[in-house]
């Protein structure tokens, strides 16, 4: 199933094909290390070269994330970041006349105790395009993939390095907007063991579906955006963002006048490291 | 919320997807799905497996020393005044607690599916006592992630589980505690799939760990019943147990659930009080959630973060329950009520002086509620509660709140 109308998801892959290149994914958590600093950051990403914006709900135990990604949720919660205000973040975006794609990633008990409908009713309103569910596997499509997909919020599935020929078309059946491939098995911020081994997973995955196919876990610089670019639609980054963050904070673990720069600086160098490959339009 | 409408046996749970009721299920990250499915399939054919059964019923005599003695607590009845009291004794396991029933029987299924490394998160220690005990029994390599804070409170327990060959990984994120211990878990096994056996220590997790552990620790009710048939003729009208995640209470208690006369009562830690915000008792203090793998009662804020749970008890110190309790709690089958940490103390003491037996702080707060229950109750009502563990690795703690007696 597939949601019926051009989402801005597959607008903006279909721009970055016909521009001959991969789309760049950038992952920031939502209130890090503040509500305004992270919205600074939000605003700044689109001209920084961001083509898609994966943005982080904080949970207090994400159970797969690595460390910098832990510590950034972590420093969003204190400082009192909700899903509510993730919402509100997102529908600021929009007001300011914003058209790259959101989509929100983390873990489902938030949504869960927001409330599935009202969750999916807000999240639309407020301009998310697509949905990153951690703990949330095809064998739970119930819960909240089907009923995005009817509210038209397109649902983006993880494959693996475990998710074998034989399971990759349950993994697929309700994905859409892209797939996202995690580049090996552990947790976010690991270390690419192979770039070959990603490249043949994602023609593996290619064979199956026709949707774009990002790759993410472990893509940290330009050098190694450069590299996934050359098999996939979309490069992901996250961990290396999050990690600029915490060092440009003061010694109390305040936002400097470095934190935005910090992270648009390095969504920069990224955006040039996909450009460096030409793929057929 | 889609409670169970009284279903004709509250035994025949999960369905195919792991779902009692409303809670259960496998929410877990598309990279474990697989393995939890190869688990759940290696499981049921060990399960069928008659080999597989009689080599658990042979570790379970010889090395675990079972069965574990239904014991009628005379002094304590007496003391009392009401119900005649029975304790399980389950903390004259080997390793000194329940854990090792279910450990027992995941080693012997790592080992059927050839896996060689074991990893486990432990709270007290007693399940990460248990599985670097069967680890060395078996030659396997063995990982704990235990709470920095744990790792503090339960000093004997640690320096056993180094003793016995085990890596001991103390967890410094989040609570440190053991729902971080158990985050730290998934974490490995996410990473060191080809070669991992996650051993998870209660009746909660994905899907198939809650009815997995649950039958391994069946063993305690089967037993509980033949024994009270032989020592009173009758079945028993009441059961008591302990519960953190509610590995030893479901035990006790599934053999029983269609004998509608048997009354069973959980108890969760109350810590300072239910209205003080600082205890553990997810059904009587939380709402259904999703964490670690399974839909639950659980303690959290209005933004569905997870809040800190807090107990004297570090088995109890977890802000979650097994699904399963969740499911029975909903239909009525059980009564949960729960025990402070000052009630768990005063009957840590009353059992030591009057009985002989110095009880793990876990089972105390089920005894706790035994003071309280019993002596209401005619002396001819037969109640049996779980003495899962034993107290020699509480010693250091309590004596440091009692002021070293």
């Amino acid at each position: 199933m597939t949601t019926t109308g051009h989402t801005r998801i597959q607008t903006r892959f279909a721009a970055c094909a016909a521009e001959g290149r991969a789309a760049l994914v950038t992952f920031v958590t939502a209130g890090d290390p503040d509500h305004q600093t992270a919205t600074a950051i939000l605003h700044a990403l689109p001209g920084a070269g961001a083509d898609i914006i994966e943005l982080g709900v904080p949970f207090t135990d994400p159970m797969a994330d690595g460390i910098p990604i832990q510590l950034a949720g972590q420093r969003a919660l204190k400082a009192g970041q909700t899903l509510a205000k993730t919402l509100a973040m997102v529908e600021g975006f929009r007001k300011a006349g914003h058209d790259t794609p959101i989509v929100l990633m983390g873990y489902y008990n938030p949504i869960y105790v927001y409330g599935v409908e009202r969750f999916l009713q807000d999240a639309r309103a407020a301009g998310v395009d697509g949905l990153i569910v951690v703990d949330l596997p095809p064998e739970e499509d119930v819960e909240l993939c089907l009923p995005a997909l009817a509210a038209g919020v397109n649902f983006i599935r993880l494959a693996t390095p475990t998710t074998d020929d034989r399971r990759l078309p349950k993994v697929l059946q309700n994905t859409s907007g892209f797939v996202y491939y995690v580049s090996m098995t552990g947790i976010t911020g690991g270390t690419i063991a192979s770039y070959d081994a990603v490249g043949e997973a994602v023609a593996r995955i290619k064979r199956h579906t026709d949707l774009p196919v990002a790759v993410g876990f472990g893509v940290k610089t330009a050098e190694d955006a450069e590299a996934i670019a050359r098999g996939a639609d979309g490069v992901v980054v996250g961990s290396a963002l999050v990690e600029r963050v915490r060092a440009s904070l003061d010694g109390e673990g305040r936002a400097t006048e470095k934190t935005v720069s910090a992270v648009t600086s390095l969504v920069a160098e990224l955006a040039a490291g996909i450009r460096r490959v030409a793929k057929a339009a | 919320m889609n409670a169970p409408q009284n279903p004709n046996t509250y035994r025949s749970g999960p369905d195919e997807n792991g779902h009692f009721g409303l809670f259960g299920g496998r929410f877990v990250a598309e990279t474990l799905m697989p393995l939890v499915l190869s688990l759940e399939q290696a499981y049921e054919e060990a399960k069928a497996d008659p080999g597989f059964q009689k080599d658990m019923q042979s570790y379970l005599k010889h090395y675990v020393g079972r069965p574990s003695p239904l014991y009628f607590a005379e002094r304590m009845t007496e003391h009392l005044g009401g119900a005649r009291i029975y304790f399980k004794r389950d903390e004259l396991n080997h390793t000194g607690a329940h854990k090792v029933n279910n450990v027992l029987g995941q080693i012997l299924l790592a080992r059927r599916m050839g896996k060689k490394r074991i990893i486990a998160e432990t709270g007290a220690g007693q399940h990460g006592v248990a599985t670097a005990t069967l680890c060395a029994r078996f030659g396997l390599e063995c990982i704990v992630y235990m709470g920095a804070v744990d790792v503090e409170r339960q000093k004997p327990n640690v320096f056993r589980m180094k003793m016995l060959g085990a890596e001991v990984v103390p967890v410094q994120s989040g609570s440190k505690t053991l729902k971080d211990a158990m985050n730290e878990a998934l974490r490995d096994w996410v990473t060191n799939v080809a070669t991992t056996f996650y051993c998870i220590g209660t009746a909660a997790g994905p899907h198939p760990y809650p009815a997995m552990v649950r039958d391994f620790q069946s063993v305690i009710g089967k037993e509980t019943r033949e024994q009270m048939l032989e020592a009173e003729g009758r079945l028993p009208d009441s059961l008591i147990a302990a519960i953190g995640g509610g590995s030893n209470a479901i035990g006790l208690f599934h053999p029983f659930l269609d004998d509608p006369e048997v009354k069973m009562w959980g108890v969760e830690a109350a810590g300072h009080g239910l209205s003080s915000g600082l205890h553990a008792a997810s059904l009587t203090g939380g709402r259904p959630g999703v964490l670690h793998g399974n839909r639950t009662y659980l303690l959290m804020d209005d933004d569905g973060q997870i809040t800190d749970a807090h107990s004297i008890s570090a088995g109890l110190d977890y802000p979650g329950i097994g699904p399963e309790h969740a499911w029975l709690h909903d239909s009525g089958r059980v009564s949960y009520i729960s025990a402070t940490d000052q009630e768990a103390l005063d009957a840590f003491q009353l059992c030591s002086k009057l009985e002989g037996i110095i009880p793990a702080l876990e089972p105390a707060h089920a005894l706790a509620k035994v003071i309280d229950l019993a002596p209401q109750l005619p002396r001819d009502h037969l109640m049996v509660m779980n003495l899962c563990g034993r107290g020699d690795k509480d010693i250091p703690q309590v004596a440091e709140i009692l002021g070293g007696m």
